[in-house]
This record gives structure tokens, C-alpha cells and sequence, in this order.
């Protein structure tokens, strides 16, 4: 079996982006870049699988820039057999990578395809749903399980009012919520052998896809700052305050 | 003409930007339970005449209108705070760190809408649309498994207490928290750490892909306060934070905070409210 994994180069979660003066958008010189911690998961799955013997090939793709190379070159360390960069330069929509990420799935032929729920930068969460209606095929959305036999895969997915378990014909596309797994450290012996596995690269011109985005970015800002808070020595204290503020009988 | 997708309480908030997208009629899609994105994809697809698709961010709206924007081939513009105008929208980025003003250019918009930046609007007098159950060959449920939960649904309770990894166990997350709870008729929230160790469901998690919340009181109890969880809580009229360390960066976004053991401190402010 074959597994595709999508993953984004994004600013690392734990730095806080700063909005840049002139409102066009957030400063990313000098800024720690990082696999999106979604897509991470779904990497380490695919690995899994394939460290189970069920998976056979794992292919991982990326759309960005050229330092996105980095970022395939973790999940080839992680395990991955071989990636794909579609090279491009400036943003990109859901919907632009979706169709990339199809042409690259129908070439490829996976049986499984892996992407993280949400990229942490734009916060949009529909990558996956949208290459799912692209290719014509199943979805399972906030996987926190994933099991493939038969032909089938079974992924309990976290939802609004709790857990529901799908089963889905393959190919499928499965994208990973964060209790799907942990992903691995990457040992320094398997980052020099992942230098040498193969990395193709492509253009979005070569796939015949426009990622131009839909969406035009007018404005981007900081939101409302909160006024600072005080620190109160007691209960009581607190319990006036809050009253005070009428948010308690 | 605008369709709004109908997921419980939510419906009402997503309503309200429905109506100020403008637009002359407005009717909401009622859903068959275990309805997945699949089908009801395709049932959208067959409605005709709609201008705009909106659904609230819940996990079902999260799941299908990805997929019914790129059937219609445009791109989605998710978790909506704000109707700039008809095709202006602002939305958060970056864990809400950064706020985008968008401009959609397609012609049909799909919309998910982050229903605690709506106030609701009533429901009466706008045409249901219904649906029968409907599935495709490509997925089926083999079974839900329903968390339960005592109080007000998370999502649009007035208050919500939360608690992180500090309490060290579920049973003494669900001893100190459900009473204080009960007390304010909180809805119980948590932090991805508490989840994570077990202590609350997982549909309990308050934060960037979670659930984001913006009651009148926000009390947060033994979380630190990660950038994540702050995504999922900040826009809440008041907060309280109650930390052993002062320098937790929750205190960062608190009104009012409290510093010091919440093994102590918590059934001291049951009791004494």
C-alpha cells in the first residue's frame, strides 16, 4: 500500500507572529520555521503503517519555497521513502494546493493520503476536505485513530459532542487531529540518510494549476490588545471584583 | 438567496451573518443526524439558486463546506468574526495573533462562521429546508460514541471554568471543578495538556483547534496559559486566572488573577460564591 502525506512549512508554534506596521501582513524574516505539528502527525502515521507492514511506499509532498526542502527532508528523517516540492514562491489558498496536491495524486496513485487537520498560520482547515471532493473520494476529518485492513480504513475521528468511527473505501483521504499520535525525534544518524533519498521538485505550471489565491489579503492587523490585569490577594477580593463587573450574582 | 447549515445551537449565531451579508431570503438546512460530508455534499450541489453557503464552525460545518466550495470550485473563507461587507470578511490567522481582512472574489461564497463572535438571532419565520438521509459508497459511521456532559453546552455558555495539567488528575479535575461549575452553571472547559493527560474529553479542548469560546467569564484554573489555549479564550469579556506562577503568561490576558495553589484556592471560591 501506498501513502501520500502533504505537509506545510510554517512559522513554529510556540513563536508569536508580530502583525508588521503597514498592515500587509506578519513578519517572517528571521522568524524559526518549522512542519506544520499536524502534518507532523500525519507523517509519523504513515511511518507507523509502514512500520506495521502495512504501508509499502510513503511519498511526502510540500508546496513552498524553496527552504521547504527543509521540511521534506525532516519527514524523509522521520521516515518517508521519497518527497516532491512544488516550488512557489508567495501564498497560496486551500483550494490552489488542493488542486496541486490532486495532480500529484492522481500521478502518484496512493491508496491512503495523510495531511495534518489545519495548517497552524492560516488556521483554515480545508486542504484535505477539498482534495477528498477533488479526487471524488471518502474523507476522514480529526482522525485520532487510523486502522487499514482489507481494503478499508477505520478512523474514529474527533467530534462536536464526542468520537465517531468511519469506515471508508480506499483510496481515502484521512487528515490527523493531534491525539492521533506523538511524532518521533529524529535521530541525527536517520536527518544524514534522509540527505541522500530522492526529492523531486515541480512547479505548479508543470502541474497545469494556478495557485493564485482566491482570497484577496486587504488588511492584516493586530487584534485588541486586552488592558492589563491585576493581580488580587484573595478570594474575596476576587469575588468583589467580579461582582463589581456583574459577571457573578 | 442564502443557505445556512443547521448544527443545534450554533445555527442561530451563524444566522445572524447570514443576514448581514444581505441578500432577500435566508433558509436553513436541517441535517439528518450521522449525515457525513460526503452526501451532504452532493445534496448542496443539487440545491440551486443560493448565493451564498454558511454554516457555523462546528466540526460538521468544518467537515463539509471545504468540500462543497471546492465541488464549486471556490475557495472557502473559514471561521469568519466579522461581516465587513457582502464580500469582506475579517478572520483570525496565526492563532489569532494576527486578524485577516479578505476579499472573496468568487462568485458563490462559503462561509463558516466562529459563532461566539455572533450575537444569535431567533430562528422564527425562516424557511427549513429538509433533507432525507442520503450516504454514498465512499464512507459509513460504524458508531458514535457520545461524551456526556452535565451543564450548558460549551460552545455558548455565559461561563466557563477550565482547568489545565495542575490538577494532576481526572479525579481531582472532576472534584474541584465540578462543583465550582455547578455553582456558576459553567460549562466545564480544559487545556490541551489536561486532555492530553486524560483528565477531560476530548471535546472539552478550549483553544486554536479546539473549541473557541467568548463567554461573559472565563476562569481559568492550573493552565499556564500556551499561545494555543489564548487562541481559544481571549476574546471572553472577563477572565480570571488562577496560577501557582505568576509568571504564567495567562496572566497576560487576565483581568483578575489570583496566584497561589488551586487545591486551596478553588473550593475556597466555591464555597464562598
Amino acid at each position: 500500500m501506498k501513502i501520500l502525506v502533504a505537509v506545510k512549512r510554517v512559522v513554529d508554534a510556540n513563536f508569536r507572529v508580530r502583525v508588521k506596521p503597514d498592515g500587509s501582513g506578519v513578519e517572517l524574516d528571521n522568524v524559526k520555521m518549522s512542519m506544520n505539528p499536524f502534518d507532523e502527525i500525519a507523517v509519523e502515521e504513515a511511518v507507523r503503517l509502514k512500520e506495521a507492514g502495512i504501508a509499502t511506499e510513503i511519498v511526502v509532498v510540500s508546496i513552498g519555497p524553496a527552504k521547504a526542502e527543509d521540511t521534506l527532508r525532516q519527514a524523509l528523517a522521520m521516515g518517508a521513502d521519497r518527497a516532491i516540492l512544488v516550488v512557489h514562491d508567495g501564498r497560496t489558498d486551500s483550494l490552489g494546493v488542493a488542486k496541486a496536491l490532486a495532480v500529484i495524486a492522481r500521478n502518484e496513485s496512493p491508496d491512503l493520503i495523510l495531511l495534518g487537520k489545519q495548517a497552524i498560520d492560516d488556521d483554515t482547515n480545508a486542504a484535505g476536505q477539498m482534495l477528498a471532493a477533488l479526487l471524488l473520494c471518502g474523507q476522514a476529518t480529526f482522525a485520532s485513530k487510523v486502522a487499514i485492513a482489507d481494503g478499508k480504513a477505520t478512523v474514529t475521528r474527533e467530534v462536536d459532542g464526542g468520537l465517531q468511527t468511519l469506515e471508508l473505501r480506499l483510496p481515502a483521504v484521512v487528515t490527523a487531529d493531534l491525539r492521533l499520535n506523538t511524532p518521533r525525534f529524529t535521530a541525527l544518524p536517520n536527518i544524514i540518510k534522509a540527505r541522500s533519498k530522492p526529492l523531486a521538485k515541480t512547479t505548479a505550471a508543470d502541474l497545469g494549476v494556478d495557485l493564485t489565491p482566491r482570497l484577496k489579503t486587504l488588511r492584516v492587523e493586530e487584534p485588541p490588545a486586552r488592558k492589563a490585569g491585576e493581580l488580587l490577594a484573595s478570594v474575596d477580593d476576587l469575588i468583589a471584583k467580579l461582582r463589581a463587573a456583574e459577571v457573578l450574582p | 438567496m442564502i443557505l445556512v447549515l443547521g448544527d443545534g445551537a450554533a445555527t442561530a449565531h451563524a444566522l445572524t451573518a447570514a443576514k448581514q451579508l444581505g441578500g432577500d431570503e435566508i433558509h436553513i438546512l436541517n441535517l439528518p443526524p450521522n449525515l457525513l460530508a460526503e452526501p451532504i455534499a452532493q445534496v448542496i450541489l443539487t440545491l440551486d439558486g443560493y448565493d451564498a453557503i454558511v454554516s457555523p464552525a462546528t466540526s460538521t460545518g468544518k467537515n463539509v463546506l471545504p468540500r462543497v466550495a471546492a465541488l464549486l470550485d471556490v475557495m472557502l473563507i473559514s471561521d469568519i468574526i466579522e461581516v465587513v461587507s457582502p464580500d469582506t470578511f475579517k478572520r483570525p490567522t496565526y492563532a489569532g495573533n494576527a486578524i485577516e481582512t479578505v476579499q472573496s472574489t468568487d462568485a458563490k461564497k462559503v462561509i463558516t462562521v466562529r459563532a461566539s463572535a455572533f450575537p444569535p438571532s431567533s430562528l422564527e419565520g425562516i424557511k427549513i429546508v429538509e433533507v432525507g438521509p442520503s450516504e454514498t459508497t465512499w464512507s459509513k459511521v460504524i458508531s458514535e460514541e457520545a461524551l456526556a456532559s452535565a451543564g450548558p453546552e460549551l460552545g455558548s455558555a455565559k461561563v466557563v471554568v477550565s482547568g489545565g495539567r495542575a490538577f494532576g488528575s481526572k479525579e481531582k479535575f472532576d472534584e474541584l471543578l465540578q462543583p465550582l461549575a455547578a455553582k456558576l452553571n459553567a460549562a466545564i472547559g480544559a487545556s490541551r495538556a489536561a486532555v492530553d493527560s486524560g483528565y477531560a474529553a476530548n471535546d472539552l479542548q478550549v483553544g486554536q483547534t479546539g473549541k473557541i469560546v467568548a463567554p461573559d467569564l472565563y476562569v481559568a484554573i492550573g493552565i499556564s496559559g500556551a499561545i494555543q489555549h489564548l487562541a481559544g479564550m481571549k476574546s471572553s469579556k472577563v477572565i480570571v486566572a488562577i496560577n501557582s506562577d505568576p509568571q504564567a503568561p495567562i496572566f497576560g490576558v487576565a483581568d483578575y488573577g489570583l496566584v497561589g495553589d488551586l487545591f486551596t484556592l478553588v473550593p475556597e471560591l466555591t464555597s464562598k460564591i
